[in-house]
């Protein structure tokens, strides 16, 4: 397979049949314009051991038990999950059910750190990437705990041992950043371009990969030209512009858009030679195999109309959302909905005492404007302005009209399962109609009509197995005794036969 | 508390907004009937548009909701507007009456209300009071006979809207009706047409017609005006227009003594209107944009033939409830191609 060279991503013609998206105010200023500030230690921090896509983590330490920076405190457990490190030095004060970013607003099990302001951290091993193996490389990513840092996180070693299978000749890296109010990934790109093209050079060499593209929104020229200046003399590493336009951050539309093609609806980017990662990703790889350094802080974005100095704050995984919001100096007006992530996408979460994970590129304090809703929604007017919006040309007023008459099965025909849940659909809609949060129900019912099925079909199993088994054993008893019958009858035959041919030899003897 | 779904945004758009603005769009054409028309036209226009509003106050009252927001929303109004604006200009107030309160009633209500409707609510009453009273909805008036520039008094729209006198002598008979009765006592199209059609000043409006149909050059300014808004595709006017001038363009190069050209078909009659403000409806007509132009190119090629062929000399409105007909059918056979699939819905394989 051979590297595809990226397209003329500025072509008028592109743009004019590519009429996908949606443009919302971007609303990036002004958090993108001032440097990452590192934030201090915070007393405690709250680790939850489910900060990933799989199996939870499963804790390694005890209650009072002293760590120290980059130490192992939960493990990976099953093939896909992450493990999980102390993010400074410490004593470990127990393991508790907190609130944790979670739509259910529900609690999870989370390991609770109490700080000692010392930061001491592990002894770390450094390391030559280009003299590992690829294996190797997948092996320290994934004991560095490193996850996608856009918002997905699915463990990145899980994406990278697929290169050891098949090499994967393009990686993407994912600078897009189309979500309004977020800049994490821009300061990042500004301030550390070079580790980002060093990450991307990393994954190249886990993955067997050619050339890596970096695609970034036209809407961070900056950003763009630290990347160009950093990737300055490096012929695998390419830094495209790509239309700002929501959702070019997803994976689907950023591949299409740079190479031009289409990931099957029912296969992954390696079916069509490509990985994406996120560009926060790469920079954290580079970290982990340069530095040793496991994933234990990142770049979020503090923002929205409440909050008095909007800002990008460098923290340490844990740090409660209160520590955050206070560090930007409070809010200024009330809020009306704090948001975990960007606005088209994010969480709306109740409570700050919630934690930063590896995955939080953002926390929104939004005020009632911002929101721009409706007190509730209207009937459709078939404006389909959700059908030229949606970047997967699906017919959003079809599927919801259906999802709302109870017919799934006839919304999953028109594409249902094709839906990737960004919100375009709900964010163009006239009437407001909360389209995507249909589509999110209707999945939660398929797959739990699914759990049903198959829970329904092993029970059907092994009540027909039971059958079958007590037919048999019947069967064998009736065959049984009916044997033991014929044995008996047979013997009796036998024993009446003798007893006869005795008689008569009696009566020739005595004849 | 419960959860709220992302997006915590949205767009600018609401329906409040988008019905604004087509009223908006309207304007100059409407305005321009009035000046043509005088003073009966404003009262036609007030009378179809109240009766709207009060018909839709009396659907809301019998489906037990609250009217302030029904009436809100500007489509009662709006399919109001667009009534008023296909009739002839001097009709009495109960053609209004009765045309405004069959849109709203039969044709939006009883098929459930706003995003219901199989078919656009001003067309159907159009059709409906065109079949029912031929007389009155046939009455047009000559251009300049009747208007402000004719400095009429305000009270000719009492005698001429609720008295029904309108004078024989400012009465006058549409091109397409000219055409179509001439060509019925064998007379070629070269003699009919002469004194009759005057492109440049047809294009201006200076025309006999329906109330708000007679300035082409306006109702299209309005028109592009919503497309720039992104109020309206481009595709359905533009098939619309297409599927009215190639048909007509061939037929003309064919027999000119015979079939009008096809700049008569655009200026005259309800084209304008029709291809940018009555196909464009949002709800009757098709949400895919392949279905749009197969839409818009039905209502155009089915008016050049309603027009040509048929026994009514317009065909617009009858085009457009034929093919709002298509509407259901068109939006299945059209759906887009999903990412990642090819176009019969089975996935995309690797290369």
């Amino acid at each position: 397979m051979n590297t595809p060279a990226p397209l003329p991503t500025h072509s008028f013609l592109r743009r004019l049949l590519q009429r996908w998206g949606a443009h919302p105010e971007a609303r990036k200023h002004p958090a993108a314009d001032t440097d990452v500030t590192v934030l201090p230690l915070p007393p405690r921090l709250i680790l939850p051991l489910a900060q990933h896509i799989g199996a939870p983590a499963r804790p390694l330490v005890q209650a009072g038990q002293y760590v120290l920076r980059g130490e192992l405190i939960a493990e990976a457990q099953g093939a896909i999950s992450a493990p999980l490190h102390a993010p400074t030095s410490g004593t470990i004060i127990g393991i508790a059910d907190v609130p944790v970013p979670h739509a259910s607003g529900l609690a999870g099990p989370a390991i609770l750190l109490e700080t000692d302001g010392r930061d001491e951290a592990l002894p770390a091993e450094h390391a030559d990437p280009f003299s590992l193996e690829p294996a190797e490389i997948a092996r320290r990513v994934a004991a560095a705990g490193v996850v996608g840092m856009g918002g997905a996180t699915f463990p990145s070693a899980v994406k990278l041992a697929l290169g050891q299978k098949n090499p994967i000749p393009t990686l993407i890296l994912n600078g897009g950043e189309c979500e309004p109010y977020l800049s994490c990934d821009d300061r990042l790109m500004r301030e550390r371009a070079p580790e980002v093209i060093d990450g991307a050079r990393i994954i190249l060499r886990a993955i067997g990969g050619e050339r890596a593209l970096i695609g970034v929104e036209s809407n961070k020229p900056q950003a763009i030209a630290a990347l160009r200046a950093a990737a300055d003399g490096i012929a695998d590493v390419d830094i495209v512009e790509v239309p700002s336009r929501y959702p070019m951050g997803s994976e689907k539309q950023l591949i299409s858009w740079l190479t031009g093609r289409e990931i099957p609806a029912e296969g992954r980017s390696a079916d069509i030679g490509v990985m994406v990662q996120n560009v926060g990703t790469a920079a954290a790889i580079h970290r982990a195999i340069r530095f040793g350094e496991p994933l234990t802080r990142r770049i979020i974005t503090v923002a929205g109309g409440a909050i008095r100095t909007p800002r990008n704050l460098e923290v340490r995984i844990g740090t409660p959302l209160s520590t955050l919001v206070a560090f930007c100096g409070g809010t200024t007006e009330p809020v009306a909905r704090w948001v975990m992530g960007g606005p088209m996408m994010g969480l709306s979460i109740h409570s700050l005492d919630i934690p930063v994970i590896k995955g939080s590129g953002g926390l929104l304090g939004l005020v009632e404007h911002e929101l721009a809703a409706l007190p509730e929604p209207g009937p459709c007017i078939r404006c389909a302005a959700c059908v030229g919006a949606c970047p997967i040309g699906l017919m959003p007023l079809e599927m919801a009209a259906l999802i709302k008459n109870g017919d799934l099965k006839a919304s999953v025909e028109i594409g249902l399962k094709d839906c990737i849940s960004c919100g375009t659909c709900s964010f163009v809609c006239p009437s407001q109609i909360p389209l995507v949060q249909y589509f999110n129900h209707a999945k939660g019912e398929l797959a739990a009509q699914g759990r049903n099925r198959m829970k329904q079909d092993a029970i059907k199993e092994l009540v027909d197995a039971r059958e079958s088994r007590m037919e048999r054993e019947a069967r064998e008893k009736a065959e049984a005794a009916e044997r033991r019958k014929a044995e008996r009858a047979r013997a009796k035959a036998a024993a009446a036969a003798k007893a006869s041919a005795a008689v008569q030899t009696n009566e020739e003897t005595t004849a | 508390m419960s959860p709220i779904s992302s997006p915590h945004a949205h767009g600018a758009h609401s329906v409040g907004r988008v019905m604004l603005l087509v009223m908006l769009a309207l304007s100059p054409a409407t305005a321009a009937g009035f000046w043509q028309f005088g003073w009966p036209a404003i009262t036609l226009w007030c009378v179809t548009i109240l009766s709207a509003l009060l018909s839709e106050a009396f659907c809301a009252r019998l489906a037990e909701r609250p009217a302030g927001p029904m009436l809100a929303d500007g489509s009662a109004m709006l399919t109001g507007w667009l009534l008023a604006l296909s009739l002839p200009p001097w009709a009495p107030w109960w053609i209004a009456a009765a045309g405004a309160s069959f849109a709203i009633i039969v044709a939006k209500h009883a098929f459930g209300g706003l995003g219901q409707n199989l078919f656009n609510p001003a067309m159907a009453a159009r059709v409906m009071l065109l079949i029912s009273f031929p007389v009155e909805m046939t009455q047009w008036l000559a251009p300049n006979a009747a208007g402000m520039s004719a400095g009429l008094d305000p009270m000719t729209a009492f005698s001429v809207t609720f008295a029904g006198n309108v004078p024989d002598a400012m009465t006058s008979a549409s091109l397409l009706g000219h055409v179509k009765a001439e060509a019925s006592r064998g007379i070629a199209l070269s003699q009919s047409l002469t004194g009759y059609w005057d492109p440049f000043s047809f294009g201006l409006g200076q025309r006999a017609g329906s109330l708000g149909e007679t300035s082409a050059l306006l109702l299209a300014t309005g028109g592009l005006f919503l497309v720039l808004k992104r109020v309206i595709g481009l595709r359905i006017p533009a098939a619309f227009i297409l599927g009215v001038v190639l048909p007509a363009a061939f037929a003309h190069l064919l027999a000119p003594d015979q079939y009008l050209p096809p700049l008569a078909h655009l200026l005259t009659g309800g084209v304008m209107l029709g291809a940018f403000f009555i196909a464009t409806d949002y709800v009757s007509s098709p949400s895919t944009p392949l279905g749009q132009w197969i839409f818009g190119l039905g209502c155009g090629v089915l008016t050049w033939v309603i027009r040509t062929w048929g026994a009514y000399p317009e065909g617009v409105a009858f085009a457009v409830l034929l093919m709002n007909s298509a509407t259901p059918l068109i939006d299945r056979a059209t759906r887009p191609r999903i990412f990642g699939r090819r176009r019969n819905g089975h996935s995309m394989t690797a290369p």
